[in-house]
């Protein structure tokens, strides 16, 4: 398969034409700040739901504590950008580095319990991580961290783009196929000579990684960053919207991200309802899709090319 | 059926991004005709909801009294645009986005000092004013290098004032010798009280032996009580909120510690006595901002009672005052326009609000007022003393 | 000597109380995940449903203080029995995974629900419970952490010899067994689950008022924490086995109580979790349980 084939040129226009247009409307100051404030969040809730798709839908596990590996992110490049001055792109790098680091350490041994286990333990993780740094007062403890606003629209979008990449690029490699077979059924796995600890490790490690990007975006658009910003809430509704979107499929959570950000700020003007609705909306899916909108599938432009070439992908 | 999933996708990218267009246009035809905006960026859900929506109250209750008179500028009524920040400093920005999106003339709120500052950057850039009801961290005002922050005001006194008032109420009043802090480890607020409370304190001869930490939200305190209870000091500064004040005070007399308990503002509620128990809480003091029994509060607090069915709080007051800061900004100024409303605000002076006269100071922002220090009787908070800037 | 001694000593008094209610909390959670092997993430927001139709009844209805819990427990019963109706019996041979996520989702249901409904203002509970110490040997007892530490005994006897020799007790371990063969042997395993999560969250309504009580304050998100400390609690013990959720919470409220005796105080809530991890990984089966090897 050539890397310039039909598809790949069209998405690349797509992604050239939206980055284009946003800039282009912004520069002209046609976007109000309301709406770009949320593309921004609609960009780190990206990354976020598709990196925990990876470990959620794609490799079968179960974390409800992504928030946490956010915080990390989020502290850790304000620490490199704020305390140590570092530039940007370190600053972010970093965050997602430590982030990994400490997924590593954190899923090596915890990886090996099973569904609701392992959930409740990366609920602990993002509990402890979240009383660490309000115990923390070098960054600030409760009261927080301000960091100046240095992400914009550029950073945010192709870092959301190349993100999106190396998760799709992950996924359809050998090590995502290994990672979906211990989803589908992990026994048969390990006797088909998969080391599903391995591949679960790694998904992990990738998945706090891409959060602990999409941390450092926030930490540097959001002008301050405290513990509670990175709460069970948070991992909440990430979840959401990767079961929402499908879980297994990136481009179901990447459609999840942007609905629940947009629908969030809508709803932000009926505070009381917001979480009763998401909430609803969650029970509703489950009972009713339990597969999300679009199941372990991806939407993709298949239809554009010749049958049977692209939808392998 | 995958087609019609991708379909259906399709559809939904496109209603988002259609309805994100649809609303630009609605938004930035708004703020004229009969109504005058102003953003509320208020805490209505989330750890300090009850700041949110008894702030809420206060507003609304300014803007109807003014709107039942026949408005503003020749007949304009007011409007409270309300966006929930959550009580999330990230949510505080995009709250305060959205209302100066909506073309508001001004925002009251956030009401807690950490999301004032996030909100700060938001009104800043597009020159807006800000009036926090309460905040009262003495940094929100102040920008970098010792200048003024141009859009932030408050009606309300600040965090050291409070802790001096209180090290020097406990010195000269109490005569306390020794002091034990208890400090709520998630509130900026609280911290900030307990550091000027500790250096006025130990500045006037006073020790501090021992200082506990808790987090918000917890219920049972009898832990770090009995720790405290074996340095034995002759008082106790507890800055937090009063629905943990209230527990913390009924435990330690639960575990017989007799000794009198002070705190802040945060104390200020009536259901301090139905959460801790009237008789616990005799021999407690707190700085307040006003006294609901003082002559300038009593037709609040009438009014307030027969419209919500129970007493207002000093956050339902100064809210009240903050909107009425507003209706006169704009009543003087004769003008909706955020620049003028900003440049009467700064130099606010005499403004008789409910809860104490308001100048406001404009090298700093915050106004000279008095504090209040009440003690808890019987079940209810009764005015001893006031204290005076110094 | 005899201050130190006197003060650690409280602070063991101290641990107890505080475990015994997370052992009275524990004993619902325990028991539901015992039978239906679900991870009732909404026992906790039960609890506060039910903490709040208590102060109804007794601040509202002027209701005295047994009948309120009675109430209370009654009304739990049939929301629980709702929610399982509802949520959980549709997703009974979806993953486990699909459940809990459910779950999740029926907790901030409950949570923003009441909410919208009695608002996130604090109310304080009438004065049902005396508040009365007794001072022993320089060490303070309270009336109310005795009253929770007796009933925390009391109903973990009750659900011990219920599950063990009545006739729905041995349905519900029949079902938890192996429900096809249950339903072959003629046991009503719809209303065998109905009625494992009534009695549940009617322990979890039992805890709900007395936490009110003893605590004096409730508000909708005061489920959130408590709910976690329970799990851990029986996590610690063993979930699924009752006597041991009542160790786990005592012992949870004794590390709890040390870490704060200690000065760390703000780190308590760190160590419960951690101690959770560390039991999920080396004893999953936690301190009174026989490991369960993996069936292909």
């Amino acid at each position: 398969m050539k890397v310039l084939n039909k598809k790949n040129l069209v998405i690349l226009l797509a992604v050239l034409v939206v980055y284009g247009g946003v800039q282009a409307a912004i520069a002209a100051r046609l976007i109000p700040p309301f709406y770009s404030v949320n593309l921004m969040l609609i960009c780190v809730y990206v990354i976020l739901a598709t990196s925990l798709n990876l470990i959620n839908g794609v490799t079968g596990q179960f974390s409800i504590g992504h928030a946490g590996f956010m915080a990390i992110g989020a502290y850790l490049s304000a620490i490199v950008s704020v305390k140590l001055h570092g530039p940007l792109g370190a600053a972010i790098l970093a965050g997602g580095i430590v982030s990994a680091a400490v997924g590593f350490l954190v899923g090596l041994p915890t990886l090996r319990l099973k569904g609701d286990y392992l959930a409740i333990t990366t609920l602990g993780v993002g509990q402890i991580v979240q009383v660490v740094f309000f115990n923390t007062n070098y960054v600030g403890g409760a009261a927080g961290f301000t960091v100046p606003r240095t992400v914009n629209w550029t950073w945010a979008f192709w870092l959301t783009v190349i993100s999106v990449v190396i998760i799709h690029n992950f996924t359809n490699s050998t090590h995502g196929r290994a990672c979906i077979s211990v989803r589908e059924n992990e026994i048969a796995a390990e006797a088909m000579g998969i080391n599903s600890t391995k591949y679960k490790v790694m998904a992990f490690t990738l998945g706090s990684f891409l959060g602990g990007l999409a941390g450092g975006l926030y930490a540097n658009y959001m002008y301050l960053i405290q513990p509670t910003t990175f709460s069970f809430l948070t991992s909440f509704n990430i979840l959401v919207m990767v079961v929402l979107g499908g879980l297994g499929s990136m481009t179901g959570s990447i459609v999840g991200a942007v609905v629940m950000t947009v629908l969030s700020a809508y709803l932000s003007q009926f505070p009381e309802w917001r979480m009763v609705l998401t909430a609803l909306l969650l029970i509703v899916v489950m009972l009713f899709r339990p597969s999300g909108l679009l199941g372990t599938k991806e939407f993709n432009l298949g239809f554009l090319g010749k049958k049977g070439e692209s939808r392998a992908a | 059926m995958k087609k019609i999933f991708a379909f259906l996708t399709v559809g939904i990218l496109c209603l988002s991004l259609a309805g994100g267009c649809g609303t630009t246009g609605a938004a930035a035809g708004n703020g004229g005709g009969g109504t005058i905006k102003v953003g509320g960026d208020l805490e209505l859900t989330g750890g300090q909801a009850m700041f949110g929506q008894e702030a809420q109250n206060g507003i609304k209750m300014a803007f109807d009294q003014i709107n039942a008179k026949g408005g503003v500028l020749g007949g304009k009524k007011l409007a409270l645009d309300v966006a929930d920040n959550k009580s999330d400093p990230g949510e505080a920005t995009t709250a305060a986005t959205k209302l100066v999106g909506d073309n508001v003339v001004a925002v009251i709120g956030p009401m807690t000092s950490s999301l004032v500052a996030a909100a700060t950057p938001v009104v800043t850039d597009s020159k807006v004013p800000l009036i926090t009801p309460s905040g009262t961290n003495a940094k929100l005002t102040m920008a970098a290098g010792g200048k003024v922050q141009p859009y932030i005001f408050r009606p309300c006194f600040i965090d050291p004032f409070q802790g001096q008032v209180g090290a020097k109420f406990a010195l000269g009043t109490l005569h306390a010798k020794t002091a034990a802090v208890i400090v709520d480890q998630k509130s900026d607020y609280a911290k900030g009280l307990a550091d000027t409370f500790i250096s006025n304190f130990t500045a006037g001869g006073g020790k501090i032996v021992d200082q506990e930490k808790y987090a918000s939200g917890d219920k049972d305190f009898t832990s770090i009580l009995t720790r405290i209870k074996g340095t034995n000091p002759d008082l106790i500064w507890l800055p937090g909120y009063y629905n943990d004040d209230g527990l913390i005070v009924k435990q330690a007399r639960d575990l017989g510690m007799k000794m009198p308990f002070a705190g802040g503002d945060g104390w200020d509620d009536p259901s301090l006595f139905t959460i801790g128990t009237p008789a616990a809480l005799n021999d407690t003091y707190y700085v307040d901002h006003v006294a609901n029994d003082s002559p300038d509060m009593v037709q609040f607090v009438k009014d307030y009672k027969e419209k919500y069915g129970h007493e207002p709080n000093a956050m339902s007051a100064l809210s009240y005052d903050a909107a009425n800061m507003i209706i006169n900004a704009i009543q003087t100024a004769n003008s909706g326009d955020p620049a003028k409303i900003t440049a009467e605000l700064d130099k606010l002076t005499g403004f008789k609000g409910v809860t104490g006269e308001i100048t406001i100071d404009p090298n700093t922002h915050n106004p000279q007022k008095k504090a209040v220090i009440k003690e808890n009787k019987n079940g209810k908070g009764i005015y001893l003393t006031s204290v005076s800037p110094s | 000597m005899g201050h130190v001694l006197r003060e650690g000593l409280q602070q063991v008094v101290n641990g107890l109380s505080m475990g015994s209610v997370y052992a009275l909390i524990a004993l619902g959670y325990t028991m539901v995940y015992g039978i239906v092997k679900l991870i009732n993430f909404a026992h906790g927001d039960v609890m506060m449903i039910g903490a709040y139709v208590g102060w109804l009844a007794t601040s509202r209805l002027h209701m005295s203080f047994v009948p309120a819990l009675l109430l209370a427990m009654a009304s739990c019963a049939l929301l629980g029995v709702i929610i399982e109706r509802i949520a959980y019996k549709p997703l009974r041979n979806a993953t486990r995974v699909a459940a809990l996520i459910t779950a999740i989702g029926v907790s901030l249901f409950l949570e923003y629900g009441n909410m919208l409904v009695a608002s996130a203002q604090v109310r304080s509970y009438p004065p049902v419970l005396p508040s009365v110490s007794y001072k022993v040997g320089g060490v303070y007892l309270q009336y109310g952490a005795i009253v929770i530490f007796a009933t925390t005994i009391i109903l973990m006897i009750l659900l011990t010899l219920t599950v063990r020799y009545t006739k729905i007790g041995k349905a519900m371990r029949a079902a938890s067994f192996d429900k096809d063969a249950a339903l072959m042997m003629g046991v009503n395993v719809n209303s065998t689950i109905s009625a494992t999560f009534a009695i549940g969250s009617a322990l979890a309504a039992a805890a709900g008022v007395l936490y009110g009580a003893y605590y004096n304050t409730i508000d909708p998100l005061m489920g959130i924490i408590p709910g976690l400390k329970a799990f851990i609690a029986a996590v610690l013990g063993g979930i699924g086995i009752i006597p041991g959720a009542v160790v786990g919470g005592l012992v949870l409220g004794l590390t709890e109580s040390a870490v704060s005796a200690l000065g760390a105080s703000t780190w308590r809530d760190a160590v419960a979790f951690l101690i959770l991890i560390l039991v999920l990984i080396l004893k999953p089966s936690g301190l009174f349980g026989k490991n369960v090897r993996e069936k292909v």
